[in-house]
């Protein structure tokens, strides 16, 4: 109990002084995570937005096959990805395996899923008289795909936070991808994962508690967007 | 300038129009009534390009809308939907929308929505959410919305459906301002009659995906064609008969134990349906009438309900009528219930049909 209470009483030093490691790789978490966020949404919500709107022989069997991939296992992205990658992978040349780039295309594998699945959901959620008028009053194809995503901003926005969340969270793919290489690779998730195994407990508590502290600031964010 | 041809429309087994034709000239103001169900709607998405036509054509000025099916087609219509949409944004942007789809110049959309604004009595609701309007603000945005396009056709369905008496007073004034200034043609559906009265140069009656008779307000309200209309339009007596004798253009017509008369050129012999709003009988307790008042029968009522300032009262004649007085009347009488009364209306009041087959 008292390694505990000790381990947290370090933490909040380790923060509230600002040591440099913490700070270093709690930046570079932010960063790997946030692109992966950005990059995803970019894909995925003209995708999303495209699926929702269009009629295809087997759309229903590709949202569900979307919505199963929400629970894809973060292991399995990170063995896909370095299939992908790895020097002997058709992107080997690339030269992707064990940095911060490699992990963000992990990530944003990982979270495809989510970002297309829930844009879905988002726009299905608009009222059928929003999309008639729209048609009705002359958008073209994209200025229509457009306007409804415009519409649904608010949810999408959630599902991107969603998003987020997962990604930097999420630790087997970063530790497969990133290889946790120390002032390079290493995040957050694969630091306390690697400290606590080495017995330190106040720096993985310190870290757990700004990675909580992340999820928070970013969802009171989302909220104060939308409560705007 | 709007011509449809044989027109329907299938939604799976459904058929939902059944071989609509109907043109509407340049600058009417066509009123399409009939009850929830009849296709109102489904012909109106199809002028608008919203739904696809299973069978038949819908030119506008010659040309074949579906078949052409470009934007500049499209967008030189509007359409108000009977529930308003309106996108979480401010007035100004959701008025500005169909402005920004045609890729007008920022300055021009300003000084149009601002006009459009002021037709509709929003001026300086430019800043506002549009989601915090009452429904009746609502539609008018989305009146405006349509206007500031300048559409040659405007559509609107059932726009005062979902509104308060006042509201639909409002709009129903909007209408008819929008028509006087910039002379569009619009076509509306209602399934409120009285409605369709105040507002229509003509009306289409649609009934189970058909028009069962277009006229003008004065037409439709007083000669339908058939039965389904005379009940849609609130003429409740319909009785059916024979005429038996003829005098100088009055027929007699047999009903029971009564002789109705009524104008008709129809010949002695003919199975008729006479027709008569409630709004046209009287009801009094002496038999004693003017010499112009022919039908004048004896009879006990069976019932009375309010409806507003009126009262509908049944009287058993032998068949029974429909009247409708005011409360007032129906209290200086004091009609209850079994009371004994007379019923009386003119000659030329009822509208007579030779019997459907």
């Amino acid at each position: 109990m008292n390694e505990i209470i000790s381990g947290f009483l370090t933490a909040l030093h380790l923060i509230i002084t600002l040591d440099p490691g913490v700070i270093e790789i709690s930046i570079r978490s932010i960063l790997i995570s946030l692109s992966s966020t950005l990059i995803g949404a970019l894909i995925a919500v003209p995708i999303g937005a495209t699926i929702t709107f269009s009629e295809f022989t087997g759309k229903r069997f590709l949202v569900n096959i979307i919505q199963t991939l929400y629970a894809l296992p973060t292991v399995l992205v990170g063995l896909f990805v370095f299939l992908l990658i790895s020097r002997a992978g058709p992107l080997g040349f690339m030269r992707l395996l064990f940095t911060p780039e490699g992990m963000v295309i992990a990530q944003t594998v990982l979270i495809l899923p989510i970002l297309v699945g829930l844009t879905i959901s988002a726009l299905k959620g608009l009222d059928t008289t929003i999309l008639d008028t729209l048609r009705s009053l002359g958008a073209t194809k994209i200025q229509f795909l457009r306007s409804v995503v415009k519409e649904a901003r608010y949810a999408i926005m959630a599902a991107v936070v969603l998003g987020f969340g997962r990604a930097i969270s999420e630790v087997g793919a970063a530790i497969m991808i990133g290889g946790n290489i120390r002032g390079h690779t290493r995040v957050l998730t694969t630091a306390i994962s690697l400290e606590t195994s080495m017995g330190n407990l106040a720096v993985s508590i310190a870290l757990g508690i700004i990675l909580l502290m992340i999820a928070l600031v970013i969802n009171l964010l989302l909220a104060v967007v939308q409560n705007r | 300038m709007l011509e449809i041809h044989n027109l329907s429309k299938q939604f799976g087994d459904s058929e939902v129009l059944k071989g609509v034709s109907l043109k509407v000239p340049k600058g009417e103001i066509f009123t399409i009534i009939g009850p929830s169900g009849a296709g109102k709607s489904t012909l109106l998405r199809l002028i608008n390009l919203l739904d696809t036509p299973t069978e038949g054509t819908i030119l506008l000025d010659g040309t074949d809308i579906h078949k052409e099916k470009n934007m500049a087609v499209r967008r030189r219509m509007g359409m108000v939907f009977q529930k308003p949409a309106i996108f979480n944004q401010s007035v100004y942007e959701n008025v500005a929308l169909g402005l920004r789809f045609r890729q007008i110049d920022e300055r021009v959309i300003r000084k149009k929505v601002a006009d459009a604004l002021a037709i509709v009595g929003l001026t300086g609701f430019e800043e506002r959410k549009a989601k915090t309007l009452s429904g009746g603000e609502m539609q008018r945005i989305a009146l405006a919305r349509v206007l500031v396009t300048d559409p040659d056709v405007l559509l609107l369905d059932e726009p005062t459906a979902n509104l308060d008496p006042v509201s639909v007073r409002v709009i129903e004034e909007l209408v008819q301002r929008i028509h006087h200034e910039f002379q569009t043609t619009i076509i509306m559906s209602t399934h409120d009659m009285f409605q369709g009265q105040r507002l229509a140069h003509r009306i289409g009656v649609m009934i189970d995906g058909k028009f069962a008779q277009f006229g003008t307000p004065r037409e439709i309200f007083t000669t339908p064609n058939d039965r389904f209309v005379a009940r849609f339009v609130g003429i409740e007596n319909v009785i059916e008969g024979r005429i038996i004798s003829k005098d100088r253009g009055i027929a007699f017509i047999q009903v029971g134990r009564i002789t109705i008369q009524a104008l008709s050129p129809l010949p002695v012999g003919t199975d008729v349906t006479i027709f008569f709003r409630p709004e046209d009988v009287a009801i009094s307790c002496s038999s004693s009438h003017a010499e112009s008042v022919r039908n004048v029968f004896p009879g006990q009522i069976v019932s009375i309900t309010p409806m507003g300032p009126y009262n509908r009262i049944i009287v058993d004649c032998g068949v029974k009528i429909i009247a409708m007085i005011t409360y007032m009347a129906t209290e200086d009488l004091g009609l209850k219930e079994g009371s004994d009364v007379c019923v009386s209306f003119k000659a030329t009041a009822p509208h007579i049909l030779a019997a459907e087959e």
